[in-house]
């Protein structure tokens, strides 16, 4: 029987918010265990916790950059269980009325624009940090991330495949970083996933029993982790069992989902409205404000380079993916480099050096005008694209101009007919069994005489001429 | 009885003997009979209170402030090590 998955994502974004939720100790990510907590923070008796204005708006601004409305009254919640990390006894969070409901974003899957449905997204505090490791009967808790706070941003069951759930992270963290509202790092889980998967016999309107996938940190791990539990649930039916209704663990190690030891029977959060907190009514200007200071977004930059630019739909995606790259390829073409061909030299050989690298678009030597140099000198026939290559690496590593480069290595294209011409004789001289076959109709051997002449002039030859030259000899 | 006394029980973390939860099933039975007198009331036309406060809007702004120091923070826990509060081991 064939099967379809339903798949729905909570995602925990951390805010990029200098102090906690809802108190001034610092965000700070590495400091020294239990030095960035307070009375607020660690739940002492009689202490009054204030909202963070910039963590109500950057929900805002997350809210309207994924096409929700922004609830006119909303308010936090209780909910209660205990847990060491979580030194209050509750986490605050909001429950009945978030702050952002019913919007989506898009994603292209399979070459397909897609609509996913975001159910709501709430402001909430995030625990501290439990360290199980080395401490023998004991855990070890470090409260400094108690109270930072998180957006959870809730999608619907609208995802069918692993590959569209990697989709729409990929394209939920591009917009956090463009707005500037969370920096996306999965790895420090500044950024993390929990995946609601079910499944169903193809056709059939009702959804499955779903489980829920915690612990995946990486993009890599939200295919992985959802290819499995969705193979595993089809077993159990086939095999004529049940799904049952539980949290399960991504093992990343074995590749595998478990289920987690229940710690408690069914929940029971017992979720009320925090009576600490005020409740919050945001009016129409303050929503109207942040609208309006809303940047460009992945979307909107996508079709601007594919209509502007003439980019093909797959160049334009991957370019605005990261507004640090779409800002580098914007500028090379300002700066003159025609848009393809900067496209294709981001694509190819610089993801490729920064990969290598291992750094970032921003730290890189090479500057976008300095590619459009480059693609100028391309043009005007000084370098061969072969050679452009070897200048281009030599740009990444050292922030020099193509020129220099070009000087230095003695890399000019050899666009002297006469010099070129020197070199074909002689190599056709030297292949005289060669030239018969090609002179006979064997014409791929017009390769070969290439690749002989690049050997002789270090690839310094100008292709077109050589060509030319070759075709004229040879026949 | 209108409530479960060992689901309440393990949701707070205590033990409870047989004579107590006897015991304490009669007493909530009676505080929540009691409450349930509320519910003679038409409250159709009521907004549900959330809180008492007709306030609203009241933020900080993101400023840093001072934090506690670590030996005042652990200062009260049960059990600690220099740098972490120690508690029994979190078995998942």
């Amino acid at each position: 029987m064939k099967y379809e998955a339903v798949i729905g994502l909570e995602v925990h974004a951390q805010m990029l918010t200098d102090t906690k939720i809802f108190c001034g100790c610092s965000t700070r990510f590495g400091s020294e265990p239990n030095t960035q907590t307070c009375p607020v923070c660690i739940g002492m008796p009689g202490v009054l916790p204030v909202l963070n204005k910039k963590a109500l708006e950057f929900s805002i601004r997350t809210g309207l950059a994924t096409n929700c409305s922004i609830a006119s009254y909303s308010r936090f919640a209780r909910k209660n269980y205990f847990y060491p990390d979580l030194p209050k006894g509750y986490q605050i969070s909001q429950y009945e009325h978030p702050i952002c409901e019913h919007g989506y974003i898009e994603v292209v899957a399979d070459g397909n624009v897609k609509k996913i449905g975001i159910t709501r997204i709430h402001m909430e505090e995030d625990a501290g940090k439990n360290i199980h490791e080395g401490g023998g009967n004991y855990s070890f808790v470090d409260l400094n991330r108690t109270g930072v706070p998180l957006m959870e941003i809730v999608s619907e069951p609208d995802i069918r495949t692993p590959g569209e759930a990697v989709e729409y992270m990929k394209k939920l963290r591009a917009i956090l970083r463009y707005l500037g509202v969370c920096d996306g790092n999965m790895e420090q889980g500044s950024l993390r996933c929990d995946a609601n998967v079910s499944v169903r016999p193809g056709g059939q309107k009702e959804y499955g029993t779903r489980a829920e996938i915690k612990n995946i940190n990486s993009f890599k791990f939200v295919e992985k982790a959802i290819e499995y539990e969705i193979k595993r649930q089809i077993k159990v039916i086939e095999d004529g069992g049940q799904v049952i209704q539980e949290t399960r663990l991504w093992d990343p190690n074995k590749g595998i989902t478990e289920a987690m030891r229940s710690k408690e029977e069914a929940h029971d959060y017992r979720y009320f409205p925090d009576p600490d907190l005020v409740p919050l009514t945001v009016e129409e200007s303050v929503i109207n404000e942040i609208r309006s200071g809303l940047p460009e977004l992945p979307d909107a930059k996508r079709k601007r380079f594919a209509a502007d630019f003439g980019l093909p739909e797959y160049d334009a995606e991957l370019l605005t993916s990261e507004k640090a790259v779409s800002e580098w390829f914007e500028e090379a073409v300002h700066a003159g480099g025609q848009p393809k061909a900067v496209s294709n030299w981001i694509m190819g050989e610089l993801m490729r050096l920064l990969n290598e690298e291992n750094i970032s678009i921003e730290k890189c030597l090479l500057k976008p005008g300095q590619l459009a140099e480059m693609l100028l000198l391309i043009d005007r026939g000084t370098i061969s694209t072969k050679i452009a290559k070897t200048v281009f690496t030599g740009m990444c590593k050292t922030g020099k101009d193509a020129q220099v480069i070009v000087k230095e290595k003695g890399l000019v294209q050899v666009s002297d007919i006469s010099a070129i011409e020197k070199v074909v004789d002689e190599i056709i001289a030297k292949h005289p069994d060669e030239a018969a076959r090609f002179k006979a109709g064997e014409e791929k051997l017009l390769g070969f005489f290439v690749g002989q002449a690049m050997k002789a002039t270090k690839g310094k030859a100008n292709p077109q001429i050589l060509n030319d030259l070759l075709k004229k000899k040879l026949s | 009885m209108k409530i479960s006394i060992e689901h309440l029980a393990r949701l707070a973390r205590l033990s409870v003997t047989e004579e107590e939860k006897t015991l304490f099933a009669n007493q909530i039975d009676g505080i929540l009979n009691y409450v349930d007198k509320l519910n003679e009331l038409d409250t159709v036309n009521v907004e549900p209170t959330s809180h008492v406060i007709l306030l609203s809007n009241v933020v900080r702004e993101d400023l840093q402030g001072d934090s506690l120091d670590r030996e005042d923070a652990l200062m009260n826990a049960p059990d600690r090590t220099d740098k972490f509060y120690r508690v029994p081991k979190i078995i998942e």
